[in-house]
């Protein structure tokens, strides 16, 4: 189906604003993982600015799609995404990591609303959203479910559990999304432990995949929609992203994992994001 | 002793007929469904049965995910793999969001007999209820086991379930009833309380026996619940009997035993012996051997109620 060029232009702004709300919370928030929340801006604007049925009036409503932040550290950007899309205002996002916020450091489903599951520890959310998966499945709904997986955490071997699970239950309601920016917290993948053939793995584990730049919009959409129309089995997203995409002096930088900007490199990542007056 | 039914063939039964009442009801295993006797429910309910295949980690992350859809998920496998390799599922992802997943765990204790350290779960219930929000349950008889079978079914959130791996003898009939945290007193007394676990329960009321030639009274719990523990039938024995025991196929130390013995500190101290492994792993073996080997049998019990007397003032 061709996408209109106003969706993207409209998706690519959405991503732009969970960007600024990215750096400016882990500005406030004094700690954070900036990087790995901006390489998968634009997957999360994609998914909760198109993509997913939700209520933001009703957030436990059983009919959503659902959303799991595998790699749990980046949940600024879901956070955001979350706000942005009417779950809980705007000045909330800015008590990130703060004593009893409901915006915990990695992601609790009891304390934030819309959130489907909590996260964090690596490696564990495509085999819980397996679960919810074959829970769509019994209850006969047609929900969908979407796992966000870090590069890094493919190294965990659960992963690769909930990977054969995922094909032999035939999961074609289940789509996975690598958000391959290819640096962790030691370097980089490759010296760190390498994934690759990644593509081949999960091809091999009776995996559809689709292999996109994953800060490029229109491929992002057309990734999502021909997982949405593969029958038979789950779906793969393998996306190539930058570390800190869209700030210049984070990207593929490895020291932005996990660091939070001062007052003025928050300036100068707001102007380049061209927020307003670059203010925070 | 008389009729000796597997835990586990009570469950299987009790979990299919629990299908057609609860049809969210969810049943998962990892490879060892003739064992834990899911495969009935699994040849009666197929569509909500999954066998995820020998991954511990996988079993208890898809109990989490489906948990969070309204399903009733009850993963099984062997307690010392539900435990220690998934120990984080449970911990991270079916406990601390609080979700309504159940584990029933096979094989736990040197009861377990032949298979030797690697598949004899000693640890389970100190790791269980160390972590927030789960129940821990280990029931005595299959009467028992299907009464709690259905309780922590109805009971909203996690709930860790151990079986042994042999026959235990029967102690109760159709009319027992289970309740979530309330001990079953199995036969009062006045001079010492024996409060066992599991298959230690029949052992206790031996031990009672024994006692009794010397005109000792013995009170008798099936502590059937060790999280939440029942403070007040402790607090109760402790005031009324002076002296306890504790009996468990298990670590002495840090699962009935543990729970008791911090219980009677922070209420009302009392001398207490704790029948169980001493800091030690167990081995191959027949399990009537190992239990005499490691000092848990009636007489063992019996002999630990009598130094616990002595200490009274």
């Amino acid at each position: 189906m061709p996408v209109s060029k106003e969706l993207i232009q409209e998706l690519e702004r959405k991503a732009k604003g969970l960007r600024c709300d990215v750096v400016k919370m882990c500005y406030y928030a004094g700690s954070g993982h900036p990087g790995g929340s901006l390489s998968a801006a634009d997957m999360v604007a994609s998914l909760y600015f198109h993509f997913m049925r939700l209520d933001a009036k009703n957030p436990k409503w059983e009919d959503r799609d659902r959303f799991i932040m595998s790699k749990g550290h980046a949940c600024p950007v879901q956070y955001a995404a979350l706000s942005r899309r009417g779950f809980f205002p705007e000045e909330v996002l800015w008590t990130l990591r703060k004593f009893e916020s409901p915006l915990q450091g990695h992601p609790d489903m009891k304390s934030t609303p819309g959130l489907d599951m909590t996260s964090g520890s690596l490696g564990n959310g495509l085999s819980i959203g397996v679960g919810m998966a074959l829970g769509a499945r019994i209850a006969q709904k047609d929900f969908r479910v979407y796992v966000m997986l870090g590069d890094g955490e493919l190294q965990e071997g659960l992963v690769w559990e909930g990977a054969m699970a995922a094909s032999h239950f035939r999961l074609d309601n289940l789509t996975a999304m690598v958000d391959y920016n290819k640096l962790q917290i030691d370097g980089e993948n490759k010296d760190v432990m390498g994934l690759e053939p990644l593509v081949g793995k999960w091809q091999q584990f009776g995996w559809h995949t689709i292999e996109i730049d994953g800060n490029n919009m229109t491929q992002v959409v057309h990734a999502i929609e021909e997982a949405q129309a593969t029958k038979g089995k789950p779906t793969c997203i393998i996306a190539h992203t930058v570390k800190g995409k869209g700030v210049s002096y984070m990207e593929c930088a490895v020291d932005w994992h996990g660091r939070a900007p001062t007052q003025e490199e928050l300036q100068r990542a707001l102007c380049e994001l061209g927020e307003k007056g670059g203010k925070a | 002793m008389g009729e000796r039914i597997t835990l586990q063939s009570a469950y299987g039964e009790v979990l299919k007929e629990l299908g057609s009442k609860y049809p969210n009801l969810v049943v998962l295993d990892a490879d060892l469904s003739k064992i834990t006797q899911t495969a009935h429910f699994a040849k009666a309910f197929p569509e909500r049965f999954f066998n995820v295949g020998i991954a511990e980690q996988n079993l208890m992350a898809i109990a989490a995910g489906l948990a969070t859809t309204g399903m009733i998920p009850v993963a099984h496998t062997y307690a010392c793999f539900a435990t220690m390799r998934a120990c984080e599922q449970v911990r991270t992802f079916i406990a601390y969001p609080n979700l309504n997943a159940k584990i029933v765990a096979m094989s736990a204790g040197i009861e377990e007999g032949w298979s030797g350290v690697t598949h004899q779960a000693i640890e389970d219930m100190a790791i269980m209820r160390t972590i927030p929000n789960i129940a821990v349950v280990a029931p005595s008889d299959a009467f028992l086991t299907k009464k709690a079978t259905e309780a922590i079914i109805q009971h909203r959130g996690p709930v860790y379930m151990r079986f042994g791996r042999n026959a235990f003898p029967v102690l109760y009939d159709e009319k027992v009833s289970f309740t979530l945290g309330k001990a079953i007193q199995l036969q009062d007394g006045k001079d010492i309380t024996l409060i066992a676990c599991g298959i230690m329960v029949e052992r206790a009321l031996r031990a009672s026996e024994i006692l009794e030639k010397d005109k000792i009274s013995a009170r008798v719990l099936d502590m059937h619940t060790i999280k939440p523990l029942d403070g007040a039938a402790v607090l109760a024995a402790a005031k009324e009997t002076g002296a306890l025991v504790t009996a468990e196929d298990h670590l002495a130390a840090s699962g009935l035993g543990g729970a008791v013995a911090e219980f009677l500190a922070a209420n009302w101290p009392a001398p207490l012996e704790r029948i169980g492994l001493q800091d030690t792993f167990g081995e191959t073996g027949h399990p009537d051997k190992l239990f005499e080997k490691y000092g848990m049998t009636e007489k063992d019990i019996a002999e630990a109620a009598r130094k616990a007397m002595q200490r009274k003032e």
